[in-house]
């Protein structure tokens, strides 16, 4: 850059010497004003012509420096110039004198393939985000260790080829690994679908589709432990297609539907090659204000339970399938003229969990969750949550939850949770949350948790 | 069962494929920009043959926009987007062309235009950068739009880039450039005049939003009310800067309307000084309608300010 600066500083000050000393081909008019007496004296248009041809080319210095940053961005392959090409007054005199000294500067050693700076320009962006959890209270039926680096997310994203982006999420506990996501999305398909492969978090509901990192709370509401699958939730590998659907009185209303191989924590589980899993979701979203919105969505899911497989199929005579149906929704109020101030999200998911069971002697081949019952089970759950923005770094919020259990219908689990935020900086955060669980075995767990997030490098912005 | 299955597969299959929309081939070409200047930039060169519609609002943080679905109705059915680039929409704009299905403003496709690559660009860090130094843009100062020479050269890659996806009006999108810069540079000597007798003079601002407004104005920003790009006023730093601005009898704070005025009003009091809100971008206040609009409000409370201050 400093080189080809100087370049054009070179080029700037032969143009102007060249021009003042032997006035080469000029315009007739300036030519004419230098037939008279004085012509040392330059007149006010001389001036006004050099100053157009200075303008001009600080203005083909920028250009310049624009398409090298450009050449920079893109791995330092040569870019077609989108730069518009110099007006014909400016491309006049200085031309002759500016062309070679462009060119020898240009040209830097090439010594075989590309340089170094030209392979660091292809990496993909790379983010690490740290989330520490230190834990106080009693809690035999959901414990969790006093302090726990919950998890490291490494994100590496970029875009593929002009067709397609790519972006993979690894999961580091403290002992293991897990892909929370990989997957490719098509970004060039023909009448506006979006298509996904590989591995992700399903599009059911809201809670699902997030990652810890961008949750209100420590932890995930009680309906998502018993019926969604947990942390971990409905997150598979599979394919995705999403279109947006033309709506009046400008609704957003977007159709995703989403295939998987049929494997997600406890919710599915798939014995055979054909035990598939379907995701749909309806989401509808409106802008009432500039400042607030609402968005809306119902979701559904259907696979095969883990008692599902091939033994206790043919001992009992018929499949066990999990449905599930969800309905969410959010309202958000944002000031935009205070937006990194104020803000007020709403939100709620009602969530329903359906599934045959057979008798308890299945327990005795395959493993089953602890309390389980036989027969048709219809699970309920739901949260509601609010968080206010009270300062430019401070949150507060509460959460209640009230859940069935997945695979005994009749216990129902019960809590709340208060929520304070502080934000040192967009890049960590600091957040307190107080939980009391009443579980169903009728034990009340409180419990506070200190959360301490922090990310490093680029983190590709998550979809609103 | 099988069969179940396959049915609601299909199902999936023909709920996504039923609802293609009608992609009726406007007239006009549909451009859709980041920001308002760019938008006013755009309609200065585009006139009727284009249809220009902004994301954000003038009076808000561009930083810190929120990627709402609606704009995914916008960007659908875009021939052109413009961004101001240099990761000032990073938070914002890639989930959005990612998600709007649309291949014509894929970054890299022709639709897909960085309005940074024409413009000059201040403070790129040079050497070792880390978030030790606050919300640091990596590749230079991104409010670059508030040099009317920038606005000028913009004005002629958006021409030129409008020129290459729509031909046929190629001509008119040239006279209307030329147009432009005609009347910019007549425009630019009123400004100049307006400002010269401000020329060296010191201000402070809020955040670094005003680099190149003051490099073309000739004013001298020697202090920041954040202590780093991105991060809040502290207590220290603002002393600092209140003594900074006493040592140099520095008058004028310039704050962007999206930032809270108790520091600067506090800062304000302690030195005898000026909050004076500057508006970066069209649309900022409802009489600021155009890209010469910006800079007539702009040099309007500078100029009373500085006579106030005297």
């Amino acid at each position: 850059m400093r080189a080809l600066r100087i370049a054009l500083a070179l080029v700037v000050g032969l143009a102007i010497s060249s021009w003042c000393s032997a006035q080469p081909p000029q315009p007739a008019k300036t030519a004419r004003a230098g037939d008279g007496a004085a012509s040392a004296q330059p007149s006010a248009q001389d001036v006004a012509t050099l100053l157009q041809r200075i303008t001009d080319l600080e203005d083909r210095v920028v250009s310049l420096e624009g398409q090298l940053r450009q050449m920079k961005a893109q791995g330092a392959q040569p870019v077609a110039p989108t730069a518009p090409t110099p007006q014909p007054e400016a491309a006049a005199a200085p031309q002759p004198s500016a062309a070679p000294t462009v060119v020898t500067a240009a040209p830097e050693p090439r010594l075989g393939g590309a340089g170094a700076a030209a392979s660091k320009a292809l990496n993909p962006d790379i983010s690490m985000i740290g989330d520490f959890i230190a834990g106080a209270g009693h809690n035999p039926i959901n414990p969790t260790p006093s302090f726990q680096m919950h998890e490291s997310e490494l994100g590496v994203q970029a875009i593929v080829d002009p067709y397609a982006r790519a972006d993979f999420f690894l999961s580091f506990g403290e002992t293991g690994v897990t892909l929370e996501e990989g997957f490719l999305t098509f970004t060039a398909l023909p009448a506006g679908f979006v298509a996904k492969g590989g591995k992700m978090r399903a599009a059911f509901g809201k809670v699902n589709t997030l990652h810890n990192h961008v949750l209100p709370w420590v932890d995930r509401p009680l309906v998502t432990q018993n019926l969604v699958g947990g942390e971990d939730g409905i997150d598979d590998a599979g394919v995705s297609v999403q279109h947006i659907i033309p709506a009046p009185k400008n609704w957003f209303l977007e159709f995703t539907g989403q295939g998987f191989r049929g494997d997600s924590a406890d919710v599915f589980t798939a014995s055979a090659k054909d035990d598939l899993s379907v995701v749909g979701h309806l989401r509808a979203y409106k802008d009432l204000t500039d400042n607030n919105n609402i968005d809306l969505g119902a979701s559904y899911s259907r696979g095969h339970s883990l008692f599902d497989t091939d033994l206790i199929r043919h001992q009992f005579g018929s499949d066990f399938i999990t449905h599930l149906y969800g309905v969410d929704a959010m309202y958000r109020w944002k000031p935009l003229r205070r937006s990194i101030y104020r803000s007020f999200v709403a939100r709620s998911e009602f969530i329903w969990r359906q599934q045959d069971q057979p008798s308890l002697i299945a327990c005795l081949s395959i493993t089953c969750p602890s309390n389980t019952a036989a027969g048709f089970q219809r699970a309920f759950g739901f949260y509601t949550s609010a968080d206010y923005q009270f300062a430019r770094r401070w949150f507060f919020g509460g959460r209640v939850d009230s859940s069935d259990r997945a695979f005994n219908s009749r216990l129902n689990d019960k809590g709340g949770s208060l929520v304070l935020t502080y934000w040192p900086s967009e890049f960590a955060q600091l957040r307190g949350q107080y939980r009391l669980t009443r579980y169903a075995e009728n034990f009340d767990a409180h419990e506070l948790f200190i959360q301490l997030q922090f990310a490093l490098g680029a983190h590709g912005a998550h979809p609103f | 069962m099988r069969a179940r299955l396959r049915w609601l597969f299909s199902l999936v299959a023909l709920c996504t494929t039923v609802l293609i929309p009608a992609t009726a081939e406007a007239k006009k070409l549909n451009v859709i920009t980041s920001l308002t200047d760019l938008a006013s930039l755009t309609q200065e060169v585009g006139g009727d043959k284009v249809e220009v519609e902004a994301l954000a609002k003038g009076y808000q943080d561009p930083h810190f926009v929120e990627p709402k679905p609606s704009f995914l109705l916008k960007l659908r059915h875009a021939d052109l987007l413009i961004s101001v680039g240099l990761d000032l929409e990073i938070g914002w704009l890639p989930p959005l062309i990612t998600q709007s299905g649309n291949s014509k403003i894929q970054p890299g496709a022709p639709g897909y235009l960085d309005a940074s690559q024409f413009a000059e660009i201040l403070e790129i860090p040079q050497g070792k950068l880390t978030r030790a130094e606050g919300d640091v843009h990596p590749l230079g100062n991104p409010h670059y739009w508030l040099d009317p020479d920038n606005g000028r050269r913009i004005a002629k890659g958006i021409t030129a880039k409008l020129s290459e996806l729509d031909p046929e009006n190629a001509g008119l999108y040239q006279q209307r450039e030329r147009d432009f810069e005609k009347r910019l540079a007549e425009t630019e000597l009123k400004w100049a005049a307006q400002m010269a007798p401000y020329r060296g003079r010191k201000v402070v601002s809020y955040h670094r939003s005003w680099p190149n407004f003051a490099k073309h104005f000739g004013l001298d920003v020697v202090g920041y009310i954040e202590p780093r790009p991105g991060i809040p006023p502290t207590p220290s730093h603002t002393i600092e800067l209140v003594n900074l601005m006493k040592r140099e009898g520095i008058k004028i704070e310039l704050i962007e309307p999206y930032f809270d005025l108790k520091t600067p009003n506090s800062i304000a009091s302690m030195t005898g000084g000026k909050v004076v809100q500057m508006m970066p971008s069209v649309g900022g206040k409802p009489e600021i309608t155009d890209y010469f609009k910006l800079f007539d409000y702009d040099i309007g409370i500078l100029m009373q300010a500085f006579q106030e201050t005297k």
